[in-house]
Formats: structure tokens, sequence, C-alpha cells
């Protein structure tokens, strides 16, 4: 067996595996709640599983590691923010936000405020990150392929993310939440074991010493200390410094803000089970992102990460996998044949796995907040509602594959960066406003999620990401006047000052008094949507009945 | 039934009067005003604490470089240490506030949730 014939096996394994659980979660799923929220049938300790594989992302498993072994300690600092930020999860949103909402993000919002503004303000901003988000992942499956199948060439890679893009479509129109929530499930359970299998070969190889792995990578990569310390990646210029500063606030501030995060919340029969889902992806993460540390500086010790070597070609999104060849006993060899295609097979659950819950996140929102509550005015019936999503799938799935195209030479783990300050931008400000801010209002929330996101993507387009030097995505033109890469540090004080502006130019004394009822609601789970079999007295009568929403 | 049309364009929360007005008479109850106090008396604090430890964090690695290459045992320097001690202090918040919620929220919280219930249904 051929080298490529064991990986394009595997691949068909992980394919089968998860079309076959797709298949049997669309025969379980019947309503809009099972549609949009699995049921709310999920354990914590479940979604908690689901939460990491819906954010140990493409970037995570390929990206970091190949900062890491390119630019050393500096891409380590992605580990540190991409953890942290669970904090404001579970301190400030995931009880609150699964207590008051139902199906989107825009739920919390809409409970005090008038509806269709905000809904339509957060099914906007939701589907701006997403895509992002999912430009990252599908240039990950795109540069995989490059390296397993050995061809280099526009047209078999474009071939791979169309087809990734048509798997995500299927588990998304299919499955629904219940199918997407298992895909992701798999998929963690499959990161973590290579991941430690990964972690505990390349630690043996220096007899458990991480010191000493550190010198060889060190040594091997020619830059010394360098590699170790913070500073070469980000280091050097005042602009660098400022960008790390502003990618630091995003990662920490974003995470807590991302729809495709606080959506899986809603899967949880009460919002107890929400916190401890988070304590469980807590955990989790925490445990990848410590191993991201030995894989990267394991790629840098092992591996030829030089000007023009594989790793370098690919922004260091190849790192992992051939990090896994080479300690299998290098190309050629059965091992490294063997490994590198266990790797790559589990990058590419991961990156099937992440696509499938963003698809699923905008399809929601298109079909709950904007097709059942703007155009239907909560006319539409659940049928049409899920119907709606499915055909939302198609659309937006779509157009992630024409823009993934010309996205392929950014680094993953940047594109995610991205994706995650416009999420604190334009999200995180009215979710933190609208729980603990009484006067919040609707002016406020349109506000600072049009302001933040604005902000956001139009300094992207001004910066040097976009336009002005070799590796921008249109590198013939020049209209970079924004010298930061990422926006947050301007962005994110941005969208929490139109909030602000928003809110005290206008008074709407509606929210104030909804106010005290949310609170009450987001803080006891008095009154909120629970799972199946966790009411605990019969329905009352004075409950609205679904149907109205 | 016949209304929602018309219903949709206020907020969720203002569909149902009497729960109007249970959620507020709950809002000013005490045991409701001290779940809330103790809430925030962790929520807030630790916000700011972890907020400012990760800010401290990150000012380090861009501007003191020196400070961060110090070897602390073998090629392990503080750069290093700070990261990891970075993982602890979440895995410490998270740690603690499950503690503290299980036992000084939930207590409350589910006294209050079948108090909703309970008047709701009546």
């Amino acid at each position: 067996m051929t080298p490529q014939v064991l990986t394009l096996s595997l691949f068909l394994i992980v394919v089968a595996l998860t079309v076959a659980v797709t298949i049997w979660a669309s025969s379980q799923t019947s309503g809009a709640t099972d549609y949009y929220a699995g049921g709310r049938s999920f354990s914590a300790f479940q979604n908690g599983l689901a939460i990491g594989g819906d954010y140990m992302s493409a970037a995570s498993f390929l990206g970091i590691s190949g900062a890491i072994a390119l630019f050393g300690y500096d891409g380590f600092l992605y580990s540190v923010g991409f953890l942290v930020a669970w904090l404001v999860a579970l301190l400030l949103v995931a009880e609150p936000v699964r207590n008051s909402g139902r199906y989107t993000m825009a739920d919390q919002l809409a409970y005090r405020m008038e509806q269709r503004p905000v809904r339509t303000a957060a099914a906007v901003s939701t589907v701006v990150v997403s895509i992002f988000y999912l430009l990252a992942q599908m240039v990950g499956a795109g540069s995989l392929v490059v390296l397993l199948l050995g061809i280099e060439g526009g047209g078999l890679q474009n071939f791979v993310i169309v087809c990734v893009g048509m798997l995500m479509i299927f588990y998304v129109a299919v499955g629904g939440m219940k199918g997407t929530t298992w895909v992701q499930i798999i998929k963690a359970v499959m990161l973590m074991v290579g991941t430690v299998l990964i972690t505990v070969l390349v630690l043996a190889r220096y007899n458990f010493d991480f010191s000493s792995l550190l010198a060889e990578a060190a040594e091997n990569t020619g830059k010394g200390d360098a590699l170790l310390q913070p500073g070469l990646r980000y280091g050097g210029s005042l602009t660098s410094q400022l960008d790390f500063l502003s990618l630091s606030l995003g990662l920490v501030l974003g995470t807590a803000g991302l729809p495709h995060i606080l959506i899986r919340f809603y899967t949880v029969p009460t919002g107890r089970d929400a916190r401890k889902s988070v304590i469980w992806a807590i955990g989790i993460i925490g445990c990848f992102y410590l191993m991201t540390l030995v894989l990267g500086f394991g790629a840098a010790a092992l591996l030829d990460t030089g000007a023009g070597s594989a790793v370098a070609a690919s922004g260091g999104n190849l790192a992992s996998p051939l990090l896994a060849e080479a300690i299998g006993g290098g190309a050629g060899s059965t091992g490294g044949a063997v490994l590198l295609a266990v790797i790559s097979a589990v990058a590419f659950a991961t990156i099937l796995a992440v696509v499938a819950g963003l698809t699923l996140t905008s399809a929601s929102s298109v079909a709950h907040d904007l097709y059942g509550s703007v155009i239907k005015k909560g006319a539409a019936t659940e049928r049409a509602e899920v119907w709606a999503a499915r055909i939302a799938s198609f659309v937006i799935g779509g157009a992630a594959i024409a823009l993934a195209i010309p996205a392929q030479r950014l680094n993953i783990a940047f594109l995610v960066a991205l994706a995650f300050a416009v999420a604190a931008s334009a999200n995180l400000p009215s979710i933190v406003y609208n729980l603990f801010w009484r006067r919040f209002n609707t002016r406020g929330a349109t506000w600072s999620i049009y302001g933040g996101l604005t902000t956001c993507v139009g300094l992207v387009f001004f910066s040097p990401v976009v336009s002005g030097t070799e590796s921008s995505l249109f590198p013939s033109g020049d209209w970079a006047w924004f010298p930061l890469s990422n926006p947050g540090i301007v962005s994110i004080p941005c969208g929490f000052l139109f909030g602000y502006l928003g809110t005290i130019t206008t008074r709407e004394p509606s929210v104030e008094t909804a106010f005290d009822e949310l609170e009450v609601r987001a803080l006891s789970g008095a009154g909120a949507e629970r799972g199946l079999g966790e009411r605990p007295s019969p329905r009352p009568a004075s409950e609205p009945l679904p149907a109205l929403e | 039934m016949a209304e929602p049309a018309e219903r949709s364009s206020i907020r969720d929360g203002a569909r149902d009067s009497s729960r109007r007005d249970l959620y507020r008479t709950i809002h000013s109850s005490d045991d409701f005003q001290s779940l809330r106090r103790r809430y925030r008396r962790f929520a807030f604090p630790a916000t700011a604490a972890f907020l400012a430890w990760y800010l401290l964090y990150v000012l380090l690695s861009t501007w003191a470089a020196e400070f961060m290459s110090l070897r602390v045992i073998g090629n392990i320097n503080v750069a290093i240490v700070l990261g990891l001690l970075q993982f602890v202090s979440t895995f410490l918040i998270a740690w603690l506030y499950s503690r503290y919620a299980d036992n000084q929220l939930d207590p409350l919280a589910s006294r209050l949730e079948q108090r909703f219930d309970e008047e709701a249904a009546r």
C-alpha cells in the first residue's frame, strides 16, 4: 500500500464515519429545537467535548504548531490567549446566555429589545465572523492535500476545497445540530488521541526532558535562544509590537463573542450544564494547547524549517503532519507513512467538524433571525424555518468555497485571529452590555454591532493583509494605510464606544424594566428553555407556546 | 395565537404580562438580590484579575524581552514559566468558580427557579 493510498483510505474512513453519524442524527431530528439545538439533550461532558471539537480548529492544530515551529515562543502566545479567553465565557457569558436565549446569539438581545433591528444586526455579524473563520479552515484543507498527494497546483487544491465545502453543507443540511455535535465529539476524541500520541513520541525521543527538546529546537533552527523567547515574530518595530498587543486583545475577548461557540450552550438541558460544559472544555482545550508547545518545538527540533522548506512554504501549516512523519521514522519509512496518514486524517476530521459548526451557526441565524423573525415576522412555521436553514447552508457554504480559493496563501492561525477580532469588536460589547447594563437599548445594540463590525472589517481592508506587501491578498495593489495586520486594539474599543453612544443618545424605558426580567432569568434560569425531561412542573397555562415565537 | 405577526416587533420578554410581573416580584426578593450579589462578588473581581494578569503577561512579552529570556531551569526561561502559569491560573479560576457556583449560587438559583415554576403554574 503506497502512502497516498493509505492516507486516502483513512480520509475516506473519516468521511464515511461522519456521514453515517449525520444520517443517523437526521433520523433523530424532527422539530426546530432538534435542528438548532440538538434537542437540548447533550450532557455537560458531551458538550464540553463538542465545544473542544468546535474550538480546536485547524488554526490550533496546524496553525499554532506551525507558528511555534517558525517563530518559536511567539506562536505559543496564541495558545495562551486562546485558552485564557475561556474565562470570559465561563464567568460572564455561558450561563446567562444559555438561560436567556433559545437558538441563536440574537435571542438574548431580542429578549428585551426591538426584535427586528437587533436580530438583523446579530445575523449580519454572525455570518461575517463565521465566513472569516470558515476561510481559515478551508485554506487548511487545501494545504493538507498539497502535502499528502504531493501535487502543487491550483486545480487539485481547489477541487479539495470544493469537496470539503460540499461535505460541510451535507452535514449541516441533513444532520442539523445533532449531527454536527456528534461530528465534533468524534473529532475532539480523534484530535486528543492523535495529539497525545505525537506528543509522547516526541518527548520520548528526548527522554521526557523538555529542556533538551528546547535546546535542540534552538540549535536546529539556527535561531538560538531567540526561538525560546518572545520577539521573533512580533518583536522589533513598534508597529509589530502594537500588532501583537492588538492580536492578544482580540484573542482573549473574541472567544466569548464567537457565534458558533455561543450556540453550543443551547444544546444542554440547563444553564448549569452550560457552565459545566465550559469547565470540561477548559480542561480539554487547556491540555491540548499545552501539547502544541511540544508539537511546535518538536517540529522546530526535528524538521527543516528554514527558508524554502516545506514547513516555511506552507506558512507553518504543515509542521504537525510532517513532524508525525519524521517521528514515525521519516519519509519513505512505513512508520512515517502511517503516522503521517493518521495525523492528516485527524487534521481533516478537525476541519470537517469546525466547518460544519460554523455553517450551521450562520444558517441557523439566517433562518431563525432573518427569515423567521424579520421577514416572516414570527409567523413562519418551524418546518419552514428549518428548510430556510438548509437552504441558507448551501448559500453560505458556496460563498465560503468561492472566497477560500484566493485566500490560500495566508497563515491559518492568523486568519482565525481576524475572526476573533471581529467577534470581539462586533459581538462581545453588545452581549456584555445587554447582560450587565440596565439602560442598554436597541440603538446601542445596533450601533455597537454595526460599528464594531465596520471598523474591524474596514481596518482589515486597509491593512497590509489585503494589499501592499508580497504576502497580501492582492499583492499588486497598495491601499494599505492602516499599519497593523490585526485591528483589535482600535476596533474593540470602538465596538464598546458605539454601544455606549447609541445608548445614551436615546431613551427606551421598556428595555430597563425588561432588564430586571432578563436578569432574573439569566442568573437563576427561571423560565429558561429547558431540555426534554427537565421540566419539573407541568407546563403552566400562562406560558406562551413555542409557536408564538 | 392570532397575533404573532403584530407582536413580533416587540421584544421577546414582553409577551406575557403575568410572567413579567412574576419576574419583577422575584427580582426584588431577598433571595434574588443575594444571588445577584454573590454572583457579582465572584465574577467581577475574578474577571478583572485574570484580565490584568493576562495583560501583564502580554506586556512583558512585548516590552521586557530581557527579563523574559532569563533562564530558570536548563533551557526553560521566564517566558515559558509565565506562559505555563497562565494555564495554571486559568485552570485554578475555573475550578474555584465551579466550586463557588455549586455551593453558593446553585442552591439559591434552584430555589428561585422552583418558586417561578410554582407561581407561574398558578
